[in-house]
């Protein structure tokens, strides 16, 4: 598990990482928490000839709510969302939720949330969270920065909307208001796997109890994280009751398009989408004191 | 129960590992901390085929990046007479690199020799093999069919590589056939990897004597020196094994691999020290696998439960090559165990193996050869008989107990129990489980269509491998040994011919040498590994070293002793024959104010023997006089998400009887460890291969290993029977939670999903195998 030669730069600014990837263009990689890029490296599945190191650029690490909008730095890690003083308030339950299970506690000392978006691994949970939360990712090259809807920044397998010479230098998640809850509702067959099959679901109430906003996405379900726009159109301007959630969890299966492999077949994984859709709604009413 | 160790009394006290300072500082000494001047890096190139003629190997290109400095293949080898090694098992060969043709994917084609790990890993990508792909039969079942030989190599032109039986075979037929209950089914054990943390490595260096050096990872040092001394003809006193540190074994430490040989060859050839470290993926995917046995188990029975009659036929699945370490007569190692605990009058066991295009192996997983395969069969088939019989799975198994009076018990497979009390542990659990109200919720939750479930598994293992005339390896006798030196001032140093990978050999030694010594087991040094200094021994697995080193160990401390009671007599100024050894003293018989300490004598011996010889120390060769039969109760408690199919254990208690128990804490520990494997035997790992032959749980990512998150919490509790014919009357528990736990856990999903008509899901019950059955059995009340 040696990975093929390759060379390293360390950046102290974004200006000087940005330099650095435009001069070597295809051939270099960022390099944040590296518990993706590395493994890959090891198994010689990703053999990028120059790493551009991030971790001591300043001002990368931060978690800043400002204008209605909560920004993680490139570099802050998992852990650290985890832990941030705030995460207890109901309306960041899902992003609080998500902080828990990705990957293992170890892993989330080094692995950071744009990173986890920047790979974009069919099985992320971060993308998948960052779907039901319409956040945005802030992306920077030498012509300045652009903020990308995430709808828009989750291409393909692996694939983003960062483009060579470019980094992301932020996520956005918009400060849901205060009728809002969610929920990530993942199963694995162990701490520190991805997603046999995960659920990510935030839902924003009217004061009458209708569904003012909601956000649904599935992970390990396709080529990347998937939005389930049929059940959010189900859900908004209805009570959330039990045959709406139903129909809702229906669509998730429905939409849900996942691969079989070791972790289970493609008609479990179906139904394992539609199941967690209806916890994970469950479970965020709940977590707003409405009854389903 | 005292933690603190004194002298004397040293058995049964739970002493802190000696040895966990070391470790828990990450201060151990393993293989791959050995780094030598000049040393080279060993890079294995592997067949990306399972099966596959090889038409050329081009290492030009190889031999271009810097820091490589040699590539051999498997005509070199064959040039050298190494190309092939003889398995541990004796019946078979293994190619060291490939020749002619490849038989499993990842098997080992050529050896790259280079200055640093990264060059040698450069150098095996720059191999470059021309590969003739050749169909690939994965199935045993497949295999028995011939259509495709798989080793041309060898004599007989069949996949077929032999049929053992034991016991009975007609007059099971017949009582089969004649039993007015009978039940069958087909038990698979899939086929598992032990994965120790550490996985295989060594270094070779030839020093200036000559003389082989050679640090490696090996739970039977001197068997390794006396198959390398076969293998290589390098003369035996001529190689010095080390086994240092080792971070786990559970079997796949046991058998001596390619690696090993190419390393060696590399040192010879290139004049410098090689290590070889191997990576994750290819312990995984090329040393020694577990299990994979088709069981076909019948069961015959009375109305009532009696069971009149067992017949097994297996079916083996040992890939490429035959490389189970299994003793010389044993190829299916103790399966004869299957009657379990219990008392069956007629039984007939066979199996019969063959060769697939999958790595060779067959291993024991922390079990006493093939054991476990043994133990789950039947654990399993008892609660099938009794879901045939309608009858509680805790009373068919009462019915058939070995009884506590039939001891020594002669079992119709060819074993004697030395001892056991099944009711008792049985009744343990029943009580600290609390069965009678875990029935009553169980039957209110059946009513609200909820699943959980009960499982048992009630075992008995056979372990201690083993008495001269029935056991060897390589014609090897699996006796055991110790040495024993007791210094002037009452310290000590024991050395024997096992090897500890986690067990707590250097903890537990001290403790039976002090409690037959009168010492203190924190100044009783225990060193094994090294083939220089330690007696010869067989090595550490089956569950031996306390049953046949431990033996030595008691038995050389006492003829320690009566050369000590020589010089006690001469210090308390009386005959031999007056003194006599009480309360961990010499003392003047019926005089115990006049007595002497160990200690005391131990200075004497250097320093006031009168006409004694000079000295204190011994050394025992044990040949032990029959196995040792560890048995236990193991209740699992689990309840299982209908919508999902995960399972929850939500309780595990595990009553062990192992005899006579040195550190409780050290039992407690291993039992953890155990329990924890079989759960994941039980409910993730399986070495899976497709169709095609490719290895589909090439790392942890795919072959999962439980964290303390998903590990369930253990219950312990104990029963004592001591074993009669060992001298502190120790059975061995290493094994016990691997061998009992995996049908316990089986037993009680299977008892959850009962309900809905569910009598048995192979291993590993993984989720989406719960969800697909009670699917289908939902699908079938619908349309009902
Ligand atoms: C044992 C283990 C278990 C895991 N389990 C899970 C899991 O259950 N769920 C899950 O979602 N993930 C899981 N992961 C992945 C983990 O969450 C990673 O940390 C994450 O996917 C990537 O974050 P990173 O900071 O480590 O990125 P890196 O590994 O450093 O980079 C990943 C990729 O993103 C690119 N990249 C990173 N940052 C930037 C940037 N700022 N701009 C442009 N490109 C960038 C890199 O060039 C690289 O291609 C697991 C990882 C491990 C090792």
């Amino acid at each position: 598990m040696i990975p093929a030669a390759f060379e390293y730069v360390r950046a102290h600014s974004i200006d000087e990482a940005i330099a650095h990837l435009q001069q070597h263009g295809g051939d270099a990689r960022v390099l944040a928490g590296g518990q993706s890029l590395i493994p890959a490296m090891r198994f010689r599945l990703a053999r990028p000839a120059v790493l551009v190191d991030i971790n001591s650029v300043r001002d990368l690490s931060y978690l800043r709510a400002s204008d209605g909008v909560l920004e993680i730095g490139a570099t802050s890690r998992d852990s650290d969302v985890e832990r941030a003083g705030w995460i207890g308030d109901r309306r960041w339950s899902l992003i609080h939720d998500v902080s828990r299970v990705v990957a293992d506690p170890v892993v989330r000392q080094m692995g950071t949330v744009v990173g986890s978006l920047c790979h974009n691994d069919p099985s992320g949970d971060w993308t998948t969270a960052a779907l039901a939360s319409r956040a945005e990712v802030v992306v920077r090259g030498k012509a300045g920065a652009r903020t990308v809807p995430i709808d828009e920044f989750l291409v393909d397998s692996f694939t983003t909307a960062v483009g060579e010479g470019e980094m992301a230098v932020a996520a956005r998640f918009p400060k849901p208001d205060d009728r809002t809850a969610g929920s990530y509702q993942k199963i694995e067959r162990k701490v520190g796997d991805f997603a046999t099959a995960a659920a990510a679901v935030q839902i924003s109430l009217n004061a009458d109890g209708t569904v003012r906003a909601a956000g649904i996405a599935l992970s390990a379900a396709g080529p990347c994280a998937l939005r389930v726009d049929e059940a959010e159109r189900l859900l908004v301007g209805r009570e959330p009751r039990d045959e709406t959630i139903r129909a809702a969890a229906d669509a998730a299966s429905r939409r849900s398009a996942p691969q079989a492999d070791l972790r289970g077949g493609v008609d479990y994984k179906k139904h394992l989408a539609g199941v967690l859709v209806a916890r994970g709604l469950r479970q965020a009413l709940a977590r707003l004191g409405a009854r389903a | 129960m005292s933690t603190e160790p004194k002298p004397g009394g040293s058995l049964g006290v739970a002493m802190k590992r000696k040895e966990d300072p070391r470790f828990i500082q990450g201060k151990g000494r393993y293989v791959d901390d050995i780094s030598l001047p000049g040393m080279l890096h060993l890079a294995i190139v592997r067949s990306p085929y399972p099966h596959a003629g090889i038409t050329s190997i081009d290492i030009s290109e190889a031999m271009r990046v810097p820091g490589v400095r040699a590539v051999i293949t498997g005509k070199d080898l064959e040039a050298a007479g190494l190309g092939w090694l003889p398995t541990f098992h004796g019946f078979d060969k293994q190619m060291v690199l490939a020749i002619g043709k490849v038989l499993f994917q990842y098997q080992e084609v050529a050896a790259v020799f280079a200055e640093s790990r990264g060059a040698a890993a450069d150098g095996a990508e720059a191999v470059h093999v021309e590969y003739a792909p050749l169909p690939v039969v994965t199935d045993p079942f497949a295999a028995r069919t011939d259509q495709v030989i798989l080793r041309p190599d060898r004599e007989k032109k069949t996949n077929h590589i032999y049929h053992w039986e034991v016991g009975d075979k007609d007059a099971t037929a017949r009582a089969l056939r004649t039993s007015p209950r009978r039940i069958s089914q087909r038990i698979w054990f899939q086929r598992c990897h032990p994965a120790p943390l550490e996985p295989c490595g060594c270094v070779a260096q030839f020093d200036a004597m000559g003389r082989l050096q050679f640090y490696v990872t090996s739970q039977a040092p001197h068997v390794y020196r006396t198959a390398l001394a076969i293998v290589t003809g390098i003369a035996e006193d001529k190689i010095h094994v080390i086994s240092p540190d080792i971070g786990g074994g559970f079997g796949n430490k046991v058998p001596v691999y390619p690696g090993y040989v190419c390393a060696i060859v590399g040192a010879l050839k290139l004049g410098r020290p090689v290590k070889w470290i191997e990576s994750r993926t290819e312990n995984l995917t090329s040393t020694g696998f577990a299990r994979d046995y088709h069981m076909d188990v019948e069961i015959g029975a009375t109305d009532d439960g009696r069971m009149t009659a067992l017949h097994v036929a297996t079916t083996a699945d040992h890939g490429a090559f035959d490389a189970a370490a299994d003793p010389t007569k044993y190829p299916a190692g103790m399966f004869g165990i299957v009657t379990g605990s219990y008392d069956v009058p007629a039984a007939h066991a066979e199996v019969d193996a063959y060769f697939t295009n999958k790595a060779p192996g067959g291993i024991a997983y922390r079990c006493s050869f093939r054991v476990t395969e043994a133990s789950y069969a039947i654990e399993r088939a008892m609660d099938i008989l009794a879901d045939e019989l309608r009858m509680d799975p805790v009373e068919v198994r009462r019915k058939n107990f070995v009884r506590k009076d039939q001891f020594p018990y002669q079992s119709r497979l060819g074993f004697t129990y030395d001892s056991g009390d099944y009711q008792k542990a049985l009744d343990v659990a029943l009580e600290k489980i609390g069965y009678k109200e875990l029935l009553k919720e169980q039957t209110a939750k059946r009513l609200r269509g909820e699943l959980m479930g009960i499982g048992f598994s009630t075992f008995t293992e056979v372990v201690g491998a083993g008495p001269s005339k029935h056991f060897d390896i390589l014609g090897i006798k699996m006796f055991d040994s110790a040495e024993i030196r007791i210094h002037p001032t009452g310290a000590g140093i024991v050395r024997t011919g096992t090897k500890s990978q986690g067990q707590g050999h250097e903890t537990t030694w001290a403790q039976i040498v002090a409690e037959e010594l009168g010492l203190d087991p924190q100044n009783i040094m225990v060193e094994e590994g090294d083939t220089d200094t330690a007696p010869y021994g067989l090595g550490t697995y089956a569950s031996r070293s306390t049953p046949v080193a431990g033996g030595a160990i008691a038995m050389a401390a006492r003829r320690v002793r009566e050369k000590a009671k020589k010089v006690a007599a001469h210090l308390l100024e009386v005959g031999e024959a007056d003194v006599e050894w009480q309360d961990y003293k010499f003392q003047v018989k019926g005089v115990p104010a006049k007595s002497v300490t160990m200690k005391e004598v131990a200075f004497a011996a250097y320093t006031n023997m009168s006409q004694n010889e000079p000295g204190l120390e011994a050394s025992y060769y044990y040949d032990p006089p029959n196995m040792t039969f560890p048995s236990g109760c193991y209740v699992a408690v689990v309840d299982v998400d209908r919508e999902t199919g995960e399972v929850k254990v939500r309780r595990f208690l595990a009553v062990d009887d192992c005899g006579i128990i040195i550190n409780p804490l050290i039992v407690e520990g291993q039992i953890h460890g155990g329990l924890t494997e079989g759960f994941a035997i039980a409910f993730m790992q399986e070495i899976q291969y497709d169709s095609d032959g490719n290895n589909l749980n090439t790392n942890f990512t795919d072959y999962l290993l439980p964290t303390s998150l998903e590990t369930p919490h253990w219950e312990t509790a104990k029963v004592t029977t001591p074993s009669p014919h060992h001298p502190i009357g120790a059975k061995g528990v290493g094994e016990s939670p691997n061998v009992g736990s995996p049908a316990a856990f089986v037993n009680a999903v299977i008892d959850a999903l009962s309900p809905l008509g569910v009598r048995h899901l192979d291993m590993p019950i993984t989720r989406d195998k719960v969800w697909r059955a009670i699917r289908a059995a939902e699908a079938k009340t619908a349309l009902a």
